[in-house]
């Protein structure tokens, strides 16, 4: 399998605090790899850089071989790679599928476009991916009402608008009911198999993480202590320490 | 070098009003997130009750027993406005209170004027300390040396509160949070009224203290707001420190200004909060304002649609109303229906940017006024024909919001709305000081339109053609891909940016295109009144549209020309009368208090009421 993010050496300080110290990993076509760790380890930092939204102080970002380190979000997000929040960012004026057709009508660059009647433009091509979530029945409902798990969904489905081929989750089922949870990862490994879309995810839900994840990155405190599949990192004695406190319970899981 | 010395003592002196009455506007910011436009009000106040009671205290005991007692009435006025009209509306959008404000600041006026009548009052002298001491062989009044001791000892006793007592750092959790305050059990509405009636005070000590110097007059309420703002944001929203360093500032080179360029004190303020918040676009000791932080307060907007077949019949219905007007009215009332069309537009381009772009701007007379002088400038030097000139208004105003624009647009909250002031105080100086080619407020005068459009009729299809033009192409403007990108970019302005928006440059082009809209009611205004002088570049102007998007409503569409229609016949009505600021402060403050979501929004939630639709359909 090719690759089609590449990241070496990333860094970021706060004033001389290392949150992410010299992280190095890449993921690969077609794959679902998630990244761990305990709270502060650095992920949504990683994140955030690897998106555009912060600068690292150091390190570079490739995607498809091009560089895109410290590119604005906007450029990024026009080569190809979707993005949803750990707080969910969605627009609270506009209707379920208004949200989709907004996503839509930048995709197809009518963002400086005066003629048309927004409400109108695309609406067949985002009910499809409103289907695509399970969301067409609320379509038309403000968006400003939905439950979280569908704020959620709805995200996951404007993400998708531009048909990327990376996507970035942060904790994209943090918050959710347990039985939505699964759900929702179940959705996202289905668009990975079904469209080639390869997905890097944060979580917190060790479930979620090992039920669905190829390949498993750790974070603590900034850098990374394993990256591998989901045994190799169930038996790394450093990923046990820092989760266990160096207790069993993992290696008995494993045996289960 | 001694006169220097001498005038920097003088701006030090005059920093200590400018500081109390400062601190308590950032307070009072703070903690209740309310735009206190009020605030000068209190200053006057304290300035009137300070004379008041100085003239029945004996003596030095009397003089600064005066003052002290001044500040608690004050606060006390001011606790009672807090409860009165502030508390039944903190529910509202954000800077609705604004508008309450306003009506207080007509109300106090009015009230002022009845009480001590229209003339100015001097301050008594500060009893043993009337004369001068000499420094470095100046004279230096000793007033303003004992205001120069005693300012430190007033940010010492602030800073203290703030930082060391119980009350201090109740303020400080609820400038952080108010609703995490709120939950761990702190009455709320109590500490909104007590930080409301110290900061309210703290004006009433300012415009006491400063009696000796200056004195109490009618218009001191509008004179000192504008400065106190500047210090505010200069210094940083919410810093005590920040507004001492500024109020000296300020004061300081406001000395030096009247002395070697008198013309410049008009605007010398502004030139220098313009350039802090270039630099620093939060203020010299201010931090980021996290667009959000604060929670979203009131209803949520709802998704908008172009008015279904009942909606389009009435607006069909006005319409032909308005065409068929000349046939049943005098011409009084046609001018009067003008003047309506103009502010409508006016106010529908302030709407556009403020409802849709969530971009408050307190500087938009700019546009509009800057429209009309472009004209008339035209028309008035070069003899240009009226329709080349008139075609000028909007694209004139247009550019000037495009450079205004890119300066103010990376600013975001109080700061945006501070710099666009600042920006429209610059024009308006402009055209107030230049008089070789403005005449100054004598004004631009014979501006009347081509023979074919001089009778009224036809202006009046002339305005009234060109004014619902602009207003529905606003509107238009609104429902196309172009108006959901701005309202994407107000309601998540990160996720808008992580699918391929760029926000600043959407907001950068609305900007210009609300400005041209106001240049297009300048350009409609000016050869309708023949005339255009300074006044239409006033803070005032620019107030004047911004209480009428609120009061017509901010999250509809229709607010803000509904809002100009109803307050142009209320104000056309009250202003027959002698006491006109009070019967229309307490008209708004009345709609404020009755109407939390605008005229346009509360009505439409009683219509929806009374049908009784369900809430989630569109």
């Amino acid at each position: 399998m090719s690759e089609i993010l590449r990241v070496e050496t990333l860094k970021k300080s706060y004033d001389g605090f290392l949150a992410v110290n010299g992280v190095s990993f890449s993921v690969a076509k077609g794959e679902l790899k998630a990244l761990i760790g305990p709270n502060g380890a650095g992920k949504s930092t990683c994140f955030n850089m690897l998106m555009g939204q912060l600068k690292p102080t150091e390190g570079e970002v490739f995607f498809e071989g091009e560089r895109i380190t410290g590119h604005k979000p906007r450029d990024i997000w026009r080569r190809g790679v979707g993005r949803t929040f750990q707080i969910t960012g969605t627009y609270q004026s506009m209707t379920v599928i208004e949200n989709v057709q907004m996503a839509l009508m930048s995709h197809h660059r009518k963002i400086f476009s005066f003629g048309s009647r927004a409400w109108k433009l695309y609406r067949e091509e985002a009910f499809e991916f409103l289907e695509t979530v399970s969301m067409q029945d609320q379509a038309d409902r403000p968006c400003s009402i939905l439950a979280y798990g569908d704020l959620k969904r709805l995200e996951l489905a404007i993400a998708l608008c531009h048909r990327p081929r990376l996507l970035l989750m942060d904790e994209p089922t943090a918050g959710m009911a347990p039985s939505a949870r699964v759900e929702l990862m179940q959705l996202v490994a289905d668009i990975v198999r079904d469209q080639g879309v390869s997905v890097l995810f944060t979580e917190h839900d060790m479930d979620v993480v090992f039920a669905h994840s190829h390949h498993i990155m750790v974070l603590n405190r900034g850098e990374l202590i394993a990256d591998g599949d989901a045994t190799a990192v169930r038996n790394n004695p450093q990923v046990q320490e820092v989760y266990l406190g160096g207790g069993t319970l993992f290696k008995e899981e494993s045996h289960a | 070098m001694a006169f220097l010395f001498a005038q920097f003592l003088t701006g030090l002196a005059n920093a200590a009003a400018l500081f109390l009455v400062a601190s308590g506007l950032s307070l009072i910011f703070g903690v209740t997130r309310i735009v206190n436009f009020a605030h000068g009000s209190f200053y006057m106040l304290g300035a009137f009750i300070g004379i008041y009671l100085m003239e029945i205290l004996p003596g030095a005991v009397g003089f600064w027993g005066a003052i002290l007692l001044t500040g608690i009435a004050v606060g006390l006025i001011g606790a009672f406005v807090e409860m009165v009209v502030l508390r039944p509306i903190y529910r509202a959008p954000e800077l609705f209170q604004l508008v309450a404000t306003f009506g207080v600041i007509l109300v106090i006026q009015d009230l002022a004027l009845m009480i001590w009548g229209a003339e100015d009052r001097l301050g008594p002298r500060a009893p043993g300390l009337r004369g001068v001491w000499r420094i470095f062989g100046e004279p230096v009044p000793k007033y303003d040396i004992i205001l120069i001791a005693i300012t430190p000892f007033i940010l010492f006793a602030l800073w203290y509160l703030i930082t060391k007592t119980r009350l201090g750092v109740l303020v400080r959790a609820a400038t952080q949070d108010r609703e995490m305050v709120g939950a761990l059990g702190v009455n709320q509405a109590w500490l909104f009224t007590g930080v409301f009636a110290l900061g309210s005070a703290l004006a009433g000590w300012g415009g006491a203290l400063q009696l000796p110097k200056g004195g109490a007059d009618l218009l001191m309420d509008f004179n000192i707001i504008g400065a106190v703002f500047v210090v505010v944001v200069i210094g940083g929203m919410g810093s005590l420190p920040g507004a001492f360093i500024a109020s000296v500032l300020i004061s300081v080179l406001n000395v030096f200004g009247v002395t070697y360029l008198p013309q410049s004190t008009l605007v010398l303020m502004f030139v220098v909060m313009a350039v802090v918040l270039i630099i620093r676009p939060y203020g010299l000791l201010g931090r980021e304002e996290v667009a959000g932080e604060h929670g979203q307060v009131g209803a949520p907007e709802t998704p908008i649609r172009p008015y279904g077949p009942m909606g389009q019949a009435l607006i069909a219905a006005l319409l032909l109303g308005l065409a068929l007007l000349p046939l049943f009215v005098d011409q009084f009332m046609l001018i009067l229906t003008i003047d309506m069309v103009i502010f409508a537009l006016f106010a529908a381009s302030l709407h556009f940017i403020l409802g849709s772009g969530g971009l408050v701007s307190f500087g938009h007379a700019a546009f509009f006024g800057g429209g009309a002088y472009a004209a008339a400038l035209l028309v008035f030097h070069t003899d240009t024909p009226m329709e080349l000139a008139f075609l000028f208004a909007p694209l004139a105003a247009g550019l000037l919001a495009l450079g205004i624009g890119w300066f103010c647009i990376r600013l975001t909250g109080v700061y945006f709305a501070m710099l666009t002031l600042a920006f429209s105080q610059l024009v308006w100086s402009l055209a107030f000081q230049w008089r070789a080619v403005t005449r100054g407020d004598d004004g631009l005068v014979n501006i009347w339109p081509s023979e074919w459009l001089s009778g009224t009729e036809t202006y009046y299809y002339f305005a009234l053609i060109l004014g619902v033009g602009g207003i529905l192409f606003l509107r238009h403007v609104i429902h196309s891909p172009f108006g959901y990108a701005l309202r994407a970019g107000r309601d998540s302005p990160r996720q808008a940016e992580a699918t391929g928006i760029d926000v600043k440059r959407v907001q950068f082009v609305a900007f210009a295109l609300a400005g041209a809209m106001a240049g297009l009611a300048g350009g409609i205004f000016v050869f309708a009144k023949g005339s255009v002088f300074p006044t239409e570049l006033e803070i005032a102007k620019s107030f004047d549209a911004l209480i009428v998007v609120f009061l017509g409503g901010v999250k509809t569409l229709a607010g803000g020309v509904v809002g100009a229609g109803f307050m142009t016949v209320v104000e056309d009505w009250l202003t027959r009368l002698e006491y006109w600021r009070l019967l229309l402060g307490l008209v708004i403050i009345a709609v404020v208090i009755v109407m939390p979501e605008g005229i346009v929004g509360t009505l439409r939630t009683l219509w929806r009421r009374i049908r009784n639709t369900d809430e989630e359909t569109v």
